[in-house]
């Protein structure tokens, strides 16, 4: 005791010291009795409050407090969860119920057996039950439970009943989790996928039509055909060929979007220098400078230029953490192409166009193979087995697909249900082709795939046109296999309108019942593109072809002008351009809204100017779309009559936005 | 296959307006302002919105407004952001955005958004990609996007999407098409449907189509009317529209109203209800049925009134 003077104590004070004794030795002996036995009563809190008072050094009196305290959180738990099962009986569905459970579970101590023992319930009434599964995901966080346990309830529900996609969700997850952290038991993916094909071919097998295990399996799919890495496909101009202009675009073509590519990432040099200022260009319609393919525009410096000499250029990336994959993997593998430059002492310049461009069969002829052009397409193929770094397709994928084809050929035989055997099988089949790829086409099952989808039009006409789109793919990817294949579909103008037009081939891709284009790495050489008379209401994918001069897109089923919103990365190259005979105007509902630049989007500003260009004209309001889309195009020649937005004023109106036009609808413009 | 019955329609809307005081009314009183927006745009749609008195209605939409900026279901509720969306959008169905305070409306909304991205519903914290949609399009309608953080609102909504190209409430959850449609549409306005694997999302939307031609919500369930704008909107986004039998849906939308009451049901012979018979209007307008105004996919409204904003 401290600051206590001493003198002798008088009787008074000794009787008021037994008195204030007597009386904490009560309060100390009642309240030792309360905390012994747990009791925290409002009356056992007074008495524990006046001992404190009294003697606040008393450290089990605070403690008991403590107690107390957590006792009466707890009741308050206890009687806030009774509440929540109590509405959940009448609504298990009810996302204030289960929002209001998981608030409280956060505030103090909650038993993870009841919370576990009321989901198991829950799941014994509606196996589908999102917010019960939600609220699962988020005690096992918060309780710590395990991934590989809770992948064993998975595995116990799916073995109960197959047809639980919330089940085969959840396992997803848990799976990629684990994969993912490399936990100890994941890290052979080979083996994890081998029991996982098994599984699910239980789930399918017992019932084709019952779906809840063909998107997993399709997961399953996915994860063994996917790169470990985002690489580089193709590119213009092809590795060890050779181009005759002083300026000329690069393209890179990646299998999937990246971000990151940048002078810092990929360089450009010839022997004698490092283009320090090369700006890369994404080709997509985002804001985030993300795309699949990206492009420059290279210029052989004067000096270099020598007429004797070639120009050797080298395109490469080393830096090992530049370029990323949406998903935020990195391209981690070196790789590099190069090409030589070669320019004739006195260039001609450029004509321009002088002559109409027609695509009648007439105005063509059988390609002469030894020309230049058929050079560049014979070297675009002859540079697929080069320097790009191909990821070494591991044995067991293509094995493991094998074992897949096989069970899916003999279910075709014993299942009276088709859809999900056919459909499994083209997949599969593809997924082989292009894990074989190694040097050979990919399109060893390619008429199988065809002959599949042709199937599944007749056997499920609902989804007829989703199978018309995948079979349209694989075409052409058979047209583009090979050099042999792609000569047949190509043609060399009869008559020159002008050199930079009519010297390349056409690729007449016309008639073909096309719904859909693909393959673009393929067609990076690809200048003069007829792709009429075919059923496209969409061009995505053509903003790659960078060289593309000469466009015919007639007779499609474009149904927008923003379904032209590609074009506008072609501002460059683009010249003549054949829209006829679409459904321009005829849909309100826009299905390519979304997908291109717009301001609903946030990807284009509003340009105010439009409002000055359309001169106040009521109807002409309606034409934004038209007018972002072609106010950059440099045009030529350009058709397109035959499409219900189409009429005089727009005619004209088209006319004042493209100053250099020369042609429309066949007719000449002054 | 039957005809839309417009006129019924619109009379079942406005009847149900009127109605106070039933069960059905008392029941849905806390979020009857989502009931306004689906009745007005319902209206809107049918070309019938002139039959509602616009300044009652705007008058009361104020009144549910709470001194935080955000708006309750009703007066005198607390407010959320799935009902400050509402009252938007139903301001926007009748010019009349410029009657809100914006900063205001702006702040509450930009208040919610959580550290990594997420939006939570209101002061209490439920998290759900429902109000990532409902902040992102109001935000977007008012023309103040720039108060949120668009990059990590995105980098959550990306993080709920699964394996089978869909979307959940929440990172982990299993994909429906509710969720779906509030994550692309949130996805679409801010120019990020990059992220998406258009052809992987929409075979599994795709076959939400079943023999009947009706939409179900995910896997092995049953076909709703509502899901003719969930499935239905966030196809036309993505461009994979032309994957489902539209015929069949229509005359699928079609056989659930009532044709001699009005009002349109969840399936064939259920109950009507307001819900329902907007998004089986709404549905039909993606559809291009005739004689119906065309609705946005994205923003849930009219195409004209967001000509008018954004193309100004």
């Amino acid at each position: 005791m401290h600051g206590r003077p001493r003198k002798p104590s008088t009787p008074v004070d000794e009787n008021a010291s037994s008195l204030k004794a007597n009386k904490i030795k009560s309060l100390q002996s009642q309240f030792l009795h309360y905390h012994h036995n747990k009791i925290y009563t409002e009356e056992a809190l007074k008495i524990n409050e006046k001992l404190i008072e009294a003697n606040p050094e008393f450290m089990t009196a605070w403690n008991y407090r403590k107690l107390a305290f957590q006792d009466k959180v707890q009741a308050l738990i206890d009687e806030e969860l009774r509440v929540v099962e109590n509405a959940l009986r009448k609504n298990f569905k009810s996302y204030g119920a289960w929002h209001h459970r998981k608030w409280v579970v956060s505030k103090g101590n909650t038993s993870t057996e009841r919370e576990i023992g009321l989901l198991n319930k829950f799941q014994q009434l509606d196996t589908r039950n999102f917010h019960a599964w939600n609220y699962r995901r988020s005690i096992a966080e918060l309780k710590n439970i395990p991934d590989e346990k809770e992948l064993k309830y998975t595995t116990d529900m799916i073995e109960t009943n197959f047809s639980n996609y919330s089940a085969w969700h959840n396992r997803s997850v848990l799976l990629s989790h684990l994969m993912e952290k490399k936990v100890e038991g994941y890290l052979q993916k080979e083996i994890i996928l081998k029991e996982e094909y098994e599984f699910v071919r239980n789930a399918v097998f017992t019932d084709p039509d019952d779906q809840s295990g063909w998107f997993y399996h399709l997961w399953l799919l996915d994860q063994t055909v996917k790169l470990d890495m985002p690489t580089l496909v193709s590119s213009w101009p092809p590795h060890g060929s050779d181009i005759n202009q002083v300026t000329f675009p690069i393209i890179l073509y990646f299998d999937e979007p990246v971000e990151g590519v940048s002078s810092h990432t990929v360089t450009v040099q010839t022997e004698n220098d490092i283009f320090k200022n090369v700006t890369w260009n994404p080709l997509s319609t985002n804001k985030f400078k993300c795309a699949q393919a990206w492009m420059t525009h290279l210029s052989i410096p004067h000096e270099e230029v020598n007429s004797s000499k070639k120009v050797q250029v080298k395109v490469s990336s080393e830096m090992s953490d530049g370029i990323i994959s949406l998903c935020g993997v990195t391209s981690s593998r070196p790789w590099s192409f190069g090409f030589t430059v070669s320019v004739c002492q006195n260039p001609q310049p450029a004509e321009g166009q002088n002559r109409r461009l027609s695509y009648a069969d007439e105005s063509f002829c059988i390609v002469d193979t030894n020309s230049n052009s058929a050079g560049l397409l014979t070297s675009y193929f002859e540079s697929k087995t080069s320097d790009y770094e191909q990821s070494t397709s591991s044995k067991w994928k293509s094995e493991m697909i094998a074992t897949e084809i096989d069970q899916y050929r003999d279910m075709l035989t014993w299942a009276e249900s088709k859809k999900i055997g056919k459909l499994t099988l083209a997949r599969l089949l593809t997924a082989y082709d292009a894990v074989m790829s190694t040097g050979a086409p990919d399109t060893a099952n390619v008429e199988e795939v065809l002959q599949l989808y042709t199937e599944l039009m007749k056997l499920d006409p609902a989804h007829n046109q989703y199978y018309k789109d995948e079979y349209s793919l694989a075409l052409l990817k058979q047209v583009t296999s090979n050099k042999e294949s792609l000569l047949k579909y190509c043609w060399q103008y009869k008559e020159s309108t002008s050199s930079n037009i009519t010297d390349s081939l056409c690729l007449r891709l016309n008639n073909l019942s096309l719904s859909r284009i693909g393959s673009f790495e393929r067609l990076l050489w690809v200048q003069s593109l007829d792709l009429s008379h075919n059923e496209l209401h969409s061009i995505e994918g053509l903003e790659a072809l960078q060289l593309l001069s000469c466009l015919n897109l007639s007779h499609n089923k474009l149904s927008s002008f923003m379904a032209l919103d590609p074009l506008r990365f072609l501002k460059s190259s683009l010249q003549v351009l054949d829209i006829s005979y679409n459904e321009i105007g005829a849909h309100t509902i826009d299905t390519r809204r979304y997908l291109c630049s717009s301001p609903m989007s946030h990807t284009l500003d509003y340009d105010a100017k439009f409002e000055e260009f359309a001169n106040g004209d009521a109807n002409l309001v309606n034409f934004w779309d038209a007018y972002s889309i072609f106010g950059g195009l440099n045009l030529t020649q350009l058709d397109i009559v035959g499409n219900v937005a189409v009429d005089e004023r727009f005619a004209l109106f088209l006319a004042k936005l493209l100053p250099g036009l020369k042609w429309l609808d066949g007719e000449e413009l002054n | 296959m039957g005809e839309l019955a417009g006129e019924k329609h619109a009379a079942y809307i406005l009847k149900v307006e009127k109605k106070k005081d039933d069960l059905e009314a008392v029941i849905t009183e806390h979020f009857r302002i989502n009931g306004a927006y689906w009745g007005l745009t319902t209206l809107d749609i049918l070309g019938k919105l002139e039959a509602v008195d616009q300044e009652t209605v705007i008058s009361w939409i104020m009144s549910c407004q709470h001194s935080s900026g955000g708006f309750g279901g009703n007066e005198g509720h607390d407010p959320h952001l799935l009902y400050t969306l509402s009252a938007i959008q139903i301001l926007a169905l009748f010019n009349k955005i410029e009657t809100l305070d914006i900063d205001k409306v702006s702040s509450y909304i930009a208040s919610l958004q959580n550290e990594d991205g997420s939006f939570s519903g209101d002061i209490w914290g439920e998290i759900d990609t429902r109000f990532s949609y409902v902040a992102i399009c109001s935000l977007a309608l008012i023309k103040r996007l720039d108060k949120i953080n668009v990059e990590n609102a995105v980098k959550y909504i990306i993080s709920c999407k699964n394996l089978d190209g869909g979307f959940g409430c929440t990172p982990g959850a299993e994909s429906h098409a509710g969720q779906i449609f509030c994550c692309i549409a949130a996805l679409a306005i801010t120019g990020s449907l990059h992220y998406v694997d258009k052809d992987l999302l929409g075979w599994w939307l795709c076959e939400r189509q079943l023999e009947s031609g009706g939409l179900n919500g995910r896997p092995e369930k049953l076909p709703d009317v509502c899901y003719s704008w969930w499935v239905l909107s966030s196809l036309i986004i993505i461009d994979r529209v032309h994957w489902i039998d539209k015929e069949k849906l229509v005359k699928f939308i079609l056989d659930c109203q009532d044709t001699e009451n009005g009002g349109i049901s969840d399936r064939p012979d259920d109950a009507v209800d307001v819900f329902h018979t907007y998004f089986g209007v709404a549905g039909l307008s993606l559809l291009e049925y005739p004689g119906l105004k065309a609705i946005d996919p994205a923003y849930a409204l009219p195409i004209d009134i967001i000509n008018k904003i954004f193309l100004h």
